[in-house]
């Protein structure tokens, strides 16, 4: 560790180190092998999870440019820069990108890499399905571009709604190619689920116990078990979906007794929920932030979990707000209006609850809580606006309307994106060990916010004047130019605000201050190694006494003694309580992960083209999954040998 | 509104939810109102409390000890301030719940005697209306233009034969969504004479974007005039141009779309071409119906809306000439 201040003096004085042989020791365990062969055979959660990272940001920034393209072409009335075909495939590009390779899947990258440092683990659970589902989400989302560089690219919008994407409206295999993303996210989305519950419930700190579990960490266990609920409904519609493309069922097509609402049904199950997957981590950004730069804890704990617990189960009863304008029964729409504006009270309580904290705090005014503070503003006027289109009568002269559109993204942007900016100004020191430049984060933070506000305030008043939303064009006598071109340059000034963030990261990753373990002086554990963290992130398992371990007073015992430092083992604890039950060995770096997730690729990707792929493809996909899991006989023998018998 | 607007160009239409013409959209605009009202007082109040926050709390570095109290015991001053603040969250959505009820026990009772029944059909990118009536000599049919009588209800049918589409008159009414193998029903009055013009509302394919309709809410003594001259079939032109425009019209592949009642031209894959002189726009309200759109569309219709069904017709000149001149006699 570098630059010693007192307050890391105190600090290594309460979290013990190992000495350097051991150190070293851990730190070839749990290192990857190197080379090419290496680099796909990584398993490492930070490695992996700044693969998934930068991943899930390149698609944001391909998004970006499809939205720049859209904003291009609606600037001007009868514009003709863009086709309808082409306009098509680019706003159903545009949010699929953003919600199925963005918004939810970087909230796990980030969790993957957050989660084990938070609760004081050396891996997450199942590091080789962790690597998988980066694979195969990556794999889904090449395919998905590829199939739009050919003009094959889905148009039939990222809700695709039935009859329109089925066989006989959406021919050719645009919409399969859509279909099958969602086929490979989803998959990915649940695997990475699995392996954050997983962690989160069985490889806590000995200590740690539910109630002592940092903010963030609940938020993203409760993420994760609404994924689990709410994946499987969107898995369900767009195999039904396939099927009636591939192979002729006919679920959706009333002409033979399928049903085209059932679709929305299926897919707002999920769709709604899935706002809430992308909403509920950032609230957990937002704790961690709030209690380091108001130099105290988060007030009202209880109360903060328990609005997110009651969240995630609201968030499944109020899908039907998204279809009040079907023939659906009236009075039990009327449920749903209610649902939809309970969901605002765990919300307005969160809300509350920072507020309390920035208020009765010291605060340390930097770029991560300008974002939070933006959060405040931008997230409670889209909050406010869903309020509105959750009463029924005023959804049916908004729904599809660019009010809507400027809703989303006040509530995605506001609620997720900012949050999100803000949360890589915090920990990006952790993953790199330098600290990004506060100057151009500030720009890069009053750019986004003016060009935010510019660009969508403006479409809740279109909406109103009556522009529907998902048109291509529109006549000049509607009198919706000027607001259009207001918006459109308002997105320009996000792009460049957009921008700097990249020069700011380039440049501080070269030349940026050096961190240290703490620049912030923050409160949880991620924070008491160093920057970036050793590759078996702590060198002895801590043992946790607090909410806040850095912050508060360490009795004995401070650490757990006795782990393998030659093999990757891991102490594994009880669920609520956090005792230690028993200890595991995780599996050694792997390239199977990548060549099964290769495997899964050439079956998915080939069912597109012949029913009879996923026969034939299955076949290297057993192989690949076979081999993955054979166990070693040598490390079969070590383990056993380990084992401490009575 | 745009000031380039040309002559050439369909009269603007108002297409506006603010703007209220009718029952419904009048009872959507006070609710509205009221719920914007609410909204931006809580907006305000909560921006107000975040920077009142911020300005008072002092000012810190990450080197500040953490102030660790509340973590022994509990902070009653600050939570009870959160209850109160919740409490008046749930107070102000109480009253959203009550706003939304009665606002729509208003919608349900718009009183219906003596209502004019339109069937409507969405068809990828075009409106087909049929008034249906008891008496079945009443009936007629029309497309991408509906004529309503003020003050007196419309109960429109809402059917769609191959996507979704969504009516959305937003001047009168909010929107109702057309599903195949669903029958909806929308309820509507316009109170003041004018032409509101409507849009579909859920994306339905390529030309989703050029998909609009005009209502003419004119006199009831209008309406009946007007519906008495939509039942009529299309009368034999008098005119010997014309005459051989129809023959065009029934000679060549526009008689496999088109319906002219009274003629051989029975089929209804496109619009009822019947009355085709008296609605105001073709192309399902997107351009003016005058010879020169006409003509265009007849020639290209794809070079006017890429994608449309309708294929294009190579005429002579004199045949073209002559078509439009039959067009026009259909009033």
């Amino acid at each position: 560790m570098t630059a010693p201040d007192p307050r890391h003096d105190t600090l290594e004085r309460r979290m013990p180190r190992a000495d350097p042989a051991a150190a070293t020791a851990l730190e070839r365990t749990w290192r990857d092998p190197p080379g090419i062969i290496g680099w796909f055979a990584a398993i490492n959660h930070k490695t992996i999870s700044k693969r998934f990272m930068v991943t899930t940001i390149l698609f944001f920034l391909a998004g970006g440019v499809l939205a720049l393209l859209i904003r291009l072409q609606l600037a001007q009335p009868n514009a003709g820069i863009i086709g309808p075909d082409r306009y098509n495939q680019i706003f159903t590009m545009h949010g699929s990108t953003m919600m199925f390779l963005f918004a939810v899947p970087v909230m796990q990258a980030v969790a993957t890499y957050l989660i084990p440092l938070m609760i004081g683990a050396r891996s997450l659970a199942f590091p080789r399905l962790n690597a998988y589902a980066y694979w195969i989400f990556t794999m889904g989302g090449i395919m998905l571009y590829a199939a739009f560089f050919v003009d094959a690219g889905p148009d039939a919008g990222w809700f695709a709604y039935v009859p329109l994407s089925g066989p006989q409206y959406s021919p050719g295999k645009r919409v399969d190619f859509w279909a099958q993303m969602i086929t490979f996210t989803e998959l990915s989305g649940l695997m990475e689920a699995v392996v954050i519950i997983t962690t989160i419930l069985k490889l806590r700190a000995p200590g740690m116990s539910l109630n002592r579990m940092p903010l963030y960490v609940w938020t993203m266990l409760v993420t994760s078990f609404m994924v689990l609920f709410a994946m499987p409904s969107v898995m369900l519609a767009s195999t039904a979906l396939i099927t009636d493309r591939l192979v002729g069922t006919h679920f959706y097509n009333p002409g033979e007794g399928g049903d085209a609402l059932l679709w929305q049904h299926l897919f707002w199950f999920f769709g709604h929920p899935e706002v809430y997957l992308i909403f509920i981590p950032p609230l957990g950004f937002i704790s961690s932030i709030v209690a380091t730069f108001a130099r105290r804890p988060v007030v009202g704990y209880p109360a903060m979990v328990l609005a997110l617990v009651t969240t995630a189960f609201l968030a499944f009863g109020l899908w039907v707000h998204h279809m009040f304008a079907t023939n659906l029964p009236e009075l039990g729409k009327t449920f749903f209006t209610a649902a939809s504006l309970i969901i605002a009270v765990p919300s307005a309580v969160q809300i509350f609850c920072w507020i309390a904290t920035l208020g009765s705090g010291r605060l340390h005014v930097k770029t991560p809580l300008l974002f939070v503070l933006a959060f405040f503003f931008i997230l409670v006027l889209g909050g406010l606006t869903g309020l509105m289109l959750a009463s029924v009568s005023l959804d049916t002269q908004l729904h599809d309307t660019f009010f809507v559109v400027a809703h989303l993204h006040y509530v995605l942007l506001g609620g997720a994106v900012f949050p999100l900016f803000g949360a890589f100004y915090y920990w990006f020191p952790k993953f790199t060990g330098r600290l990004l430049n506060e100057r151009l984060g500030r720009w890069n933070f009053w750019l986004f916010f003016i060009g935010f506000n510019v660009t969508f305030f403006p479409m809740h008043l279109l909406g109103l004047w009556g522009m529907p939303r998902r048109v291509y064009t529109y006549p000049a006598e509607m009198g919706w130019g000027d607001m259009n071109l207001v918006a459109s340059i308002g997105a320009a000034t996000i792009a460049a605000s957009v921008l700097l963030f990249l020069v700011n990261v380039a440049r501080s990753l070269r030349v940026g201050a050096v961190a240290g373990p703490d620049p912030w002086g923050a409160g949880t554990l991620e924070w008491s190694v160093a920057s970036p963290p050793p590759m078996g992130n702590f060198e002895v398992i801590p043992v946790v006494h607090g909410r806040y371990p850095l912050w508060q007073p360490q009795p004995e015992p401070t650490h757990v003694e006795g782990m393998s430092n030659e093999w990757r083992e891991v102490l594994v604890t009880t669920v609520a309580d956090a005792e230690p039950d028993h200890r595991l060995w995780m599996p050694s770096s792997s390239v199977w992960p990548f060549l099964s997730a290769l495997a899964t690729t050439v079956l998915f990707v080939g069912s597109i083209f012949t029913p009879w792929a996923v026969v034939w493809a299955a076949v290297p996909v057993a192989v690949a999954t076979t081999i993955w899991f054979w166990p070693r006989r040598a490390v079969v023998r070590e383990r056993v040998r380990s084992e401490l018998r009575p | 509104m745009n000031a380039a607007m040309s002559s050439n160009e369909p009269a603007a239409a108002m297409q506006d939810a603010l703007r209220a013409a009718g029952t419904q959209a009048q009872h959507i605009g006070a609710l509205w109102n009221g719920t914007l009202v609410l909204c931006t007082l809580v907006f305000v109040a909560i921006v107000v409390a975040t920077i009142v926050a911020v300005w008072r709390a002092p000012r810190a570095d990450a080197a500040t000890r953490p102030d660790t109290t509340s973590l022994e015991g509990p902070e009653h001053r600050i939570w009870r301030r959160v209850g109160w603040a919740t409490g008046a969250a749930v107070a102000g959505l109480l009253v959203l719940l009550a706003g939304d009820v009665f606002t729509s026990r208003a919608l349900a009772r718009l009183p219906l005697r003596d209502a004019v029944n339109i069937e409507l059909v969405g068809h990828q990118w075009w409106w087909e209306a049929r008034y249906r009536d008891g008496d079945p000599s009443h009936e007629f049919t029309t497309a991408n233009e509906l004529t309503i009588p003020v003050g007196r209800p419309v109960i429109v049918t809402l059917r769609a034969n191959d996507v979704i589409h969504s009516l959305w008159v937003p001047s009168l009414s909010g929107k109702k969504d057309l599903i195949p193998g669903r029958t909806a029903t929308l309820r509507l009055r316009a109170d003041r004479a004018g032409t509101y013009r409507g849009q579909c509302a859920e994306f339905c394919g390529l030309e989703h974007a050029l998909m609009a309709l005009l209502v003419h809410a004119v006199p009831p003594a209008d309406y009946e005039a007007w519906a008495a001259r939509q039942r009529q079939p299309a009368s034999e032109p008098a005119d010997p141009v014309a005459r051989h425009g129809r023959d065009v019209f029934l000679g060549t592949s526009c008689v496999m779309c088109h319906t002219v009642s009274g003629t051989p031209a029975q089929a209804r894959t496109g619009p009822d071409l019947t009355h085709l002189a008296s609605r105001q726009t073709i192309a399902a309200g997107m351009f003016p119906n005058n010879r020169g759109y006409l003509a265009g569309w007849i020639g290209d219709p794809q070079a006017l809306k890429p994608g449309v069904n309708m294929p294009a017709n190579t005429l002579p000149p004199d045949d073209l000439q002559a078509l439009l001149a039959y067009l026009e006699t259909l009033r």
